[in-house]
This record gives structure tokens, C-alpha cells and sequence, in this order.
């Protein structure tokens, strides 16, 4: 019976370039825990890539990523891509992109409930909580905390408290050391869900791009969709990874003159 | 796409397959890269051949189903085929056999490729026979047909020390005569294991160290206990798989009882047999 679980949307933000069987794990791994904690229904995936504007070295554009990512997630029944994030025109902070993708679940949400009730409010009760948003990411996202300007503290903050990590360990990062090491993490231990990926992949995106460029076979790690697409439109080459060389992150830019934002942006 | 200069190789990996999964497939794509890397090689093969049911290793699901399975995984392959010679067996059929096995296979379709040459191919023949009554050496030698090379992890590698599992003069055909491909899985030494033996050490040249920066340790084990408890193997096998796995209920507490109580195959055939240890 699942009246009693609160319905979970996860939403995994990055660069997704190109998107990985390992990214899809993460999706997969994180339903199975938050489902065994008996609290939770994961009821929806969400694949948010970075816009161009982030300014990482290698990033190709966002039209392409999120076009690979929809072939590689053809064949998911509930995790989904969406573009919001790569359209706007500056790089966006993680945390306005929760808000936003939060917003809209919440309003999907009321409208749904709204069919069933003749309320003009709707009140979430106890065997219909309202759903929550939590970022799903791996234990370096964890560890990318601590590097300076990257993050508002605020943002880590309202990311930890109002919604919540889910993290699934990687190789031999240990994300119950990030949690440990940083006040903001600890104090909100409880909504930082830690998963244990027994099975040792360190398939990434970087390892991908470098194969390809050898002209190394990427087979079994990325979808077939996605590697026909990457050789029809001739991605990841040594001129694509020289791209947004020796330019500063976006993040470090726009966040080092800043004065702290507040809550209500 | 064959340069001339090239040796031609086949790759064949021999194992349970219980089930196949991505790190298999990636397994062979490794090698590939690898040897024709060297310039030397032209991978134009890859065989999988699931073990039979007669080996008795615990949790072993019937091989029609395995056999199943690594088809639908190597459906989206050019060179990635299956091979269920092995598997139809009635008794457990040693590695050396089996390599035996296709690489006469392999020749006889070189033979038919061949004009008819009664002349050519009697004197081919007669250097082949030569060659592997009197010496080791790598047959490709002798041929200019393909080599056959073992593919395998560096857990099979090390195995070839496990007393009673493999019989010495096996060890020597497989590294001597043919070639062995061993990719290295994380946290094992395929180097030093090499060094230490000397029937390994004497044959290191036809030994191909292929090693996996990106570890990728999706073992069958682990995928089997995922299922087992209900959670999600999507992504670490291809989906064909997946599916199958979920159609027909494969892989369960009771599935991973089977042959609890028996002896695997290989120890029961050679316990008796006064076998020499590594040195």
C-alpha cells in the first residue's frame, strides 16, 4: 500500500555530455532506495543538462546533449529530459532550477487533485502528501560543495533543507565524508539520502569523450542511439574538447561579486 | 577492410554467462581496440560460448537460456557472435576442447574459402601437423589463416592456478598454441600472476594485457543478487536482456541453489589426476 508515501520526483542536473549508461544507473538505483525506505514513490525522472552558458571546458552545445539524452531515455517509462534549464540564457543556479521544476510539479499536482476535490484549497493529507522534488547526483557533486565560488551558501542551504539530496556513491568518494565534514550537510543529514552503488562503474562522460576521440569503441556504455548520433554529427573531437578552454566556469563568475540572495528570489 | 600485413584473429570467450551483461560485451570491444591497436592484428570475430549445464557451478540456469540471452545481446553486433556448440554438450567439455574445437572450425572455412587446391592444401596441412606435434608455437605461424585467442578477465588468468581446476598441459596448449587475451579487472595484478608462473612466463608473448582504465566491475553475481532482491538492472545489461530476464522470471533465491550440493565439474574430473602445482 502506498497511501502513506510521499510521491518523489528526482531530478538530476549536469552536463550530460554525452549522457551514460551510468547516468541512467543513477536514476535507476535511487528509485529502488528511496522505495525501500517505505517512505517514498518515486513517481517521475527528470534530466535537466546544463545550459551552453556554463562555460565547462569540452561542453557541446545544449541542443545536441539534450537531443542525445532523448534517445537514450526512448526507452524509459518515467524518467523524462527537459530543456528549461538549457534554454535560459544565463547558466542557471541548481537551486532555481529546483524551484522552478518544483513550482511546476506542485501545480501539476493541485490541478490533479483539484479534478477530485470540490475544496478551492487543497489541503495534503496524510494519505496524499504533496509530492517532493529531490536532486539526485554522485558523491563528487557532494564533494564540489566545498570549492569556492561555486556555491551560495544560501543555495546549499535551501537546496539541503526545502528539498534534498539524493546521492549514489561512486567508485571510492565516500559521500558520508562530505556530509561529515560540512555543517550545512550534517545538520541536514536526514534529508540527504545516501545510496551505495556496490557495482564499481567509472564510466563518465570524460572517460566517453576521450574514447572517442581515439576512435576507442563506446559501445555498452552509452546507448547505440546516442553513438549513431555522436558520428552523424561528428561530436566529440580534440577541437570540441579545446572548446571553453582557459574560460572561467560560469558559476565562479557570476556568484564572486554577488551580496548572499535570499530565500525569495 | 583487411590490411594484408595483419595477422587476422578471432576472439573467443568461454564462460557461464549467467547472465551476459554490459561489462562481457565491453570485455570484447576492449580487446578489439587493444590488438588492433598494436597494428599487428585484425580482429575479424568474436565468439561467446556459454558454458554447458554439466559444469554444475552454483546458481547456473539452464543454458538454453543463456544461450538466449547473449543472442539478444549480440543482436546489435557485427562481429559478436554466439556459439552454443559448447553449451549443447551432454558432459563438461574443458576450455582446451573447446578452442579446439572452433579453431578447426575456423580452418575448415578458411580450407573452403581457398581455391581447390588439393596441393596447397595438403602441404598446408602437413606444416600444420608438423608444427603442432613438434613445437608450442603460435599457429598463425604456420597459416595464414586466422588466430584463435582466448578472451578472458584476469580472474580466469589467476584461476589457472586454483589445483585441480585446470590440467597443466591445457594451460600450456591454450598460451602456447593459441594466445590468450586477458583484460584486467580492478585490483588484480595480471602482470605479476604471469611472473610467477612459469608455464605463463615461458608463453608471456602470446599473453595480450589489455588493461581497463574505467573500471567497470558489472559482475553476473552482482547482477543476479540485484534481481534477486527486486531492484533494477536496467543499464548494466542491454535492455533485450533485461527483458528477457523479466519475461521468464529468471534468477531467484531458488535459481541460486541450484547445484548447492554438487561438485563443479572440473574438480570432479581431475581430483583423482596427480596434478603439479604453479611454482
Amino acid at each position: 500500500m502506498a497511501s502513506c508515501r510521499v510521491p518523489l520526483v528526482l531530478l538530476a542536473c549536469g552536463s550530460f555530455n554525452p549522457i551514460t549508461n551510468q547516468h541512467m544507473r543513477l536514476f535507476e538505483l535511487a528509485r529502488d532506495h528511496m522505495h525501500s525506505t517505505g517512505r517514498f514513490e518515486v513517481v517521475g525522472g527528470i534530466v535537466s543538462p546544463v545550459s551552453d552558458g556554463y562555460g565547462k571546458q569540452g561542453l557541446v552545445p545544449a541542443k545536441h546533449r539534450i537531443s542525445m539524452a532523448k534517445l537514450a531515455l526512448q526507452s524509459s517509462n518515467w524518467v523524462t529530459v527537459d530543456e528549461w534549464e538549457s534554454q535560459q540564457p544565463d547558466w542557471t543556479e541548481t537551486v532555481v532550477t529546483m524551484r522552478y521544476h518544483h513550482g511546476r510539479i506542485l501545480k501539476e499536482y493541485e490541478q490533479s487533485a483539484g479534478r477530485h476535490s470540490d475544496a478551492s484549497e487543497n489541503f495534503a493529507s496524510p494519505s496524499s502528501p504533496f509530492p517532493q522534488l529531490k536532486l539526485l547526483c554522485g558523491a563528487d557533486f557532494l564533494s564540489s560543495f566545498k570549492i569556492p565560488g561555486l556555491w551560495l551558501d544560501d543555495h546549499v542551504e535551501e537546496l539541503v533543507q526545502r528539498f534534498g539530496l539524493v546521492c549514489v556513491s561512486r567508485g571510492s568518494l565516500q559521500p558520508e565524508r562530505a556530509v561529515h565534514e560540512s555543517d550545512t550537510l550534517f545538520r541536514h543529514r536526514r534529508n540527504v539520502f545516501l545510496v551505495r552503488e556496490w557495482v564499481r562503474n567509472e564510466t563518465s562522460a570524460t572517460e566517453i569523450r576521450r574514447a572517442l576521440r581515439r576512435d576507442q569503441s563506446v559501445k555498452y556504455l552509452i546507448p547505440d542511439s546516442v553513438i549513431e548520433y555522436i558520428h552523424q554529427h561528428e561530436l566529440y573531437t580534440e577541437d570540441s574538447e579545446r572548446r571553453n578552454e582557459g574560460t572561467a566556469l560560469r558559476p565562479l563568475i557570476k556568484q564572486a561579486h554577488q551580496p548572499i540572495k535570499s530565500l525569495d528570489d | 577492410m583487411e590490411n594484408p600485413t595483419t595477422s587476422k584473429v578471432v576472439l573467443l570467450a568461454c564462460g557461464s554467462f549467467n547472465p551476459i551483461t554490459n561489462m562481457h560485451l565491453r570485455m570484447f570491444e576492449l580487446a578489439r581496440d587493444h590488438l588492433e591497436d598494436t597494428g599487428q592484428y585484425s580482429v575479424i570475430k568474436g565468439i561467446i560460448s556459454p558454458v554447458g549445464d554439466a559444469y554444475k557451478k552454483k546458481g547456473l540456469i539452464e543454458a538454453s537460456h543463456r544461450v538466449e540471452m547473449a543472442r539478444l545481446a549480440t543482436e546489435s553486433s557485427e562481429w559478436i557472435t554466439v556459439d552454443s556448440w559448447e553449451s549443447q554438450q551432454s558432459d563438461w567439455v574443458e576450455t582446451s576442447k573447446v578452442i579446439r574445437h572452433h579453431y578447426e572450425e575456423l580452418l575448415a572455412r578458411e580450407h573452403n574459402r581457398d581455391d581447390v587446391d588439393t596441393v596447397k592444401y595438403t602441404k598446408k596441412r602437413r606444416i600444420e601437423e608438423n608444427y603442432i606435434a613438434s613445437s608450442l608455437s603460435p599457429l598463425s605461424l604456420c597459416s595464414d589463416g586466422p588466430q584463435l585467442m582466448l578472451l578472458c578477465g584476469a580472474d580466469v588468468l589467476e584461476s589457472f592456478g586454483i589445483p585441480n581446476l585446470w590440467k597443466q598441459e591445457d594451460i600450456a596448449e591454450i598460451v602456447g598454441r593459441y594466445g590468450l587475451v586477458c583484460v584486467t579487472r580492478s585490483g588484480s595484478d595480471p602482470h605479476k600472476f604471469i611472473n610467477q608462473s612459469d608455464d605463463l612466463w615461458k608463453y608471456r608473448k602470446n599473453i595480450h594485457v589489455v588493461h581497463e582504465w574505467v573500471t567497470n566491475d558489472i559482475s553476473a553475481t552482482h547482477v543476479r543478487r540485484a534481481l534477486r532482491r527486486g531492484r533494477s538492472v536496467r543499464y548494466l545489461l542491454p535492455e533485450s536482456v533485461v527483458r528477457y530476464v523479466q519475461e521468464h522470471s529468471l534468477y531467484s533465491a531458488e535459481s541460486e541453489q541450484k547445484n548447492a550440493d554438487v561438485v563443479l565439474a572440473p574438480f570432479q574430473k581431475y581430483s583423482d589426476a596427480s596434478t603439479k602445482t604453479e611454482s
